[in-house]
C-alpha cells in the first residue's frame, strides 16, 4: 500500500467513524466539550469581574494583577498542568479534594490557562472604547453607573470574541489535561475500536494517544472533529469582530 | 483652569441671559472647548465658580441633567437612531410612551424621522451630527452647549443645524452657548458674543456692537481676519 492510499484509507475510514456515529468517537468528543465548555463558564465569570475591578476600581496592587494577567496569557500549558498535579496529589495542599485523573482536574487545569486570556481581551476591549463615549454618557445626564454599564454594552462584541477565544484554547489544548486529566478510557470495547468511552480522554489527548497506537483513521476522525469545532469557534469570532 | 504647567483659561467672568444664543468665538486651541467642557462639569476649574440662575449649582448631576452637550464630533453608541436619541430620557427614568413621543419629536425637527431603526454607526457625517442634536434636546435642557457643532459638515447641513438651533431657541427659550470660529455663523444666529484670545475673554458684547463697534483693538484684529496665531 502506497502512502497516498495509505491516507485515503484512513481519511475514507475515518469519515466512517464520524458518520456512524462511534460511541468511542462521540464520548470523547463529549468529554472534551463538556471539561472545555465549563472550564470556559467558569473563567468568563472570573474574567468579566477582575476586567471590570481593573477597569473601573482603584484598588492596591492593581497593576501587579494586570501584570501577572498578562504573563497568564502565555503560560506554557505543560507547566500549567504539572502546577494543578502538584497542586490536587495526595500530599499537595489541595490534596484532599482526591481529583487526580478526574474531568475536575482537567477543567481546574483549563480554568487556569484560559482564564487570563479571556481576561486580557476584556481589557482591551473595554479599553478600547473612546473616553467621548463615556463623557457622552455624562453629558446626557446618566451616572457613573450608566457610563459603566454602556462601556460593558460598548465592549460586548470584544468579550463575546474573548470567550470564544478562551473556549477554542480550551478545546485545542493538550499539554496540562493530559498530565492532570491521564487520558483514560473505560476498559472494554465499543464500536470496533477496542477502547471503552472516554473518562478523561478528549479530542487531542487521544489523538496523541491513537497515533501512538498506530491507529491513524481513529485518529484523522477525531482531527476532523477538532478542527471543525476549532473552526466553528473560529468563525463565530470572526462574526463577532466584524460586528463590533 | 490649567492642564499641568500649562493655564487655558483665565480672569473669565460673564453671564450668559436666559433664553440667548451666545457665541464663544476664537481661534483654535484658545480654550472655547474647555470652556464648555467646565459648564458641564467635565473638567473642574482651579479656582472660581460657575452660578446656575444666580445660585451656587446644586449638584453636578442635578445640575447637568438641566443642561446638555453637543461635541464637534459626536459619539455615538452602537445601538439604533432610536435608541442613541432616546439615551437621555431612559436614564432619568421616563415612562416608555414618552420616551417615544419625544424621540419622534426631536427626530422630525432634526429631519431624521423614518431612521429610527438605521444603526445610528451607519449615518453620514451630517446625519450623525442631526442624530446627536436631537440627543441633546429630546429632554428639553434648559441650557444647550454647542462646540462648533457645524464644523465639518456641508453647507446643507450647516444651513439645516443653524435652523433647528434657532428653532430651538425661539420655541422652547432654551439657552444656547455657541463656540465656534465660523464667524458668519455668528452674524446670522447669535444675540451676544464673547471673545476669548489665548485663554482670555477679551470681551463680551451685542452681536451688533462686537461687529459694528468692538470695545477691544484685538476683538476688530480677529474679526477682521488680521490677528496671526
Amino acid at each position: 500500500m502506497s502512502s497516498a492510499d495509505f491516507l485515503i484509507q484512513g481519511i475514507i475510514r475515518a469519515f466512517e467513524l464520524i458518520f456512524s456515529l462511534n460511541p468511542y468517537i462521540l464520548s470523547i468528543t463529549g468529554v472534551s466539550i463538556k471539561v472545555s465548555g465549563t472550564a470556559t463558564i467558569l473563567a468568563t465569570f472570573t474574567a468579566i469581574l477582575l476586567a471590570f475591578a481593573i477597569s473601573f476600581l482603584n484598588f492596591r496592587g492593581k497593576q501587579a494583577l494586570v501584570t501577572l494577567i498578562n504573563t497568564g496569557m502565555g503560560l506554557p500549558p505543560v507547566f500549567v498542568g504539572l502546577f494543578v498535579f502538584l497542586m490536587i496529589v495526595p500530599v499537595g495542599p489541595l490534596g484532599f479534594l482526591d481529583i487526580v485523573y478526574t474531568r475536575e482536574a482537567m477543567i481546574l487545569a483549563q480554568y487556569i490557562l484560559i482564564t487570563p486570556i479571556i481576561t486580557g481581551i476584556c481589557l482591551a476591549s473595554i479599553k478600547a472604547v473612546p473616553q467621548s463615549i463615556i463623557e457622552t454618557v455624562h453629558t446626557l445626564g446618566g451616572t457613573q453607573k450608566d457610563a459603566v454599564i454602556e462601556t460593558l454594552k460598548e465592549a460586548r462584541f470584544g468579550m463575546i470574541t474573548a470567550i470564544l477565544a478562551g473556549f477554542g484554547r480550551a478545546l485545542a489544548e493538550v499539554g496540562a489535561i493530559l498530565i492532570v486529566g491521564g487520558n483514560i478510557a473505560y476498559t472494554g470495547s465499543v464500536g470496533g475500536i477496542g477502547e471503552g468511552l472516554s473518562k478523561t480522554r478528549t479530542l487531542t489527548t487521544a489523538i496523541t494517544s491513537e497515533t501512538s497506537k498506530g491507529d491513524i483513521s481513529t485518529s484523522i476522525a477525531l482531527g476532523i472533529i477538532l478542527i471543525s469545532l476549532v473552526l466553528s469557534v473560529n468563525i463565530l469570532a470572526n462574526y463577532f469582530q466584524r460586528t463590533d | 483652569m490649567a492642564f499641568g504647567n500649562k493655564e487655558v483659561l483665565r480672569n473669565i467672568n460673564f453671564e450668559i441671559k436666559e433664553g440667548e444664543i451666545f457665541a464663544l468665538i476664537g481661534p483654535s486651541g484658545t480654550g472655547k472647548t474647555t470652556f464648555l467642557r467646565i459648564l458641564n462639569f467635565l473638567e473642574k476649574p482651579i479656582k472660581g465658580e460657575i452660578k446656575y440662575n444666580g445660585m451656587k449649582t446644586p449638584g453636578v448631576l442635578d445640575t447637568r441633567r438641566r443642561m446638555s452637550l453637543l461635541f464637534q464630533t459626536p459619539a455615538i453608541f452602537n445601538k439604533s437612531v432610536f435608541e442613541n436619541v432616546a439615551y437621555g430620557l431612559k436614564v432619568r427614568g421616563i415612562e416608555k410612551k414618552i420616551v417615544e413621543k419625544k424621540v419622534n419629536e426631536a427626530l422630525n425637527i432634526v429631519g431624521l424621522a423614518g431612521m429610527e431603526n438605521q444603526n445610528a454607526r451607519t449615518l453620514s457625517g451630517g446625519e450623525a451630527q442631526r442624530m446627536a442634536f436631537a440627543r441633546a434636546i429630546v429632554y428639553d435642557p434648559e441650557i444647550l452647549l454647542l462646540d462648533e457643532p457645524t464644523a465639518n459638515l456641508d453647507p446643507a447641513n450647516v444651513t439645516k443645524i443653524e435652523e433647528i438651533i434657532k428653532r430651538i431657541r425661539n420655541e422652547r427659550r432654551t439657552t444656547i452657548v455657541l463656540a465656534t470660529h465660523n464667524i458668519p455663523q455668528v452674524r446670522r444666529i447669535a444675540d451676544r458674543v464673547g471673545i476669548l484670545l489665548n485663554g482670555e475673554l477679551i470681551e463680551v458684547n451685542s452681536k451688533d456692537g462686537i461687529f459694528s463697534k468692538p470695545k477691544d483693538a484685538r476683538s476688530e484684529a480677529f474679526l477682521k481676519g488680521e490677528m496671526i496665531y
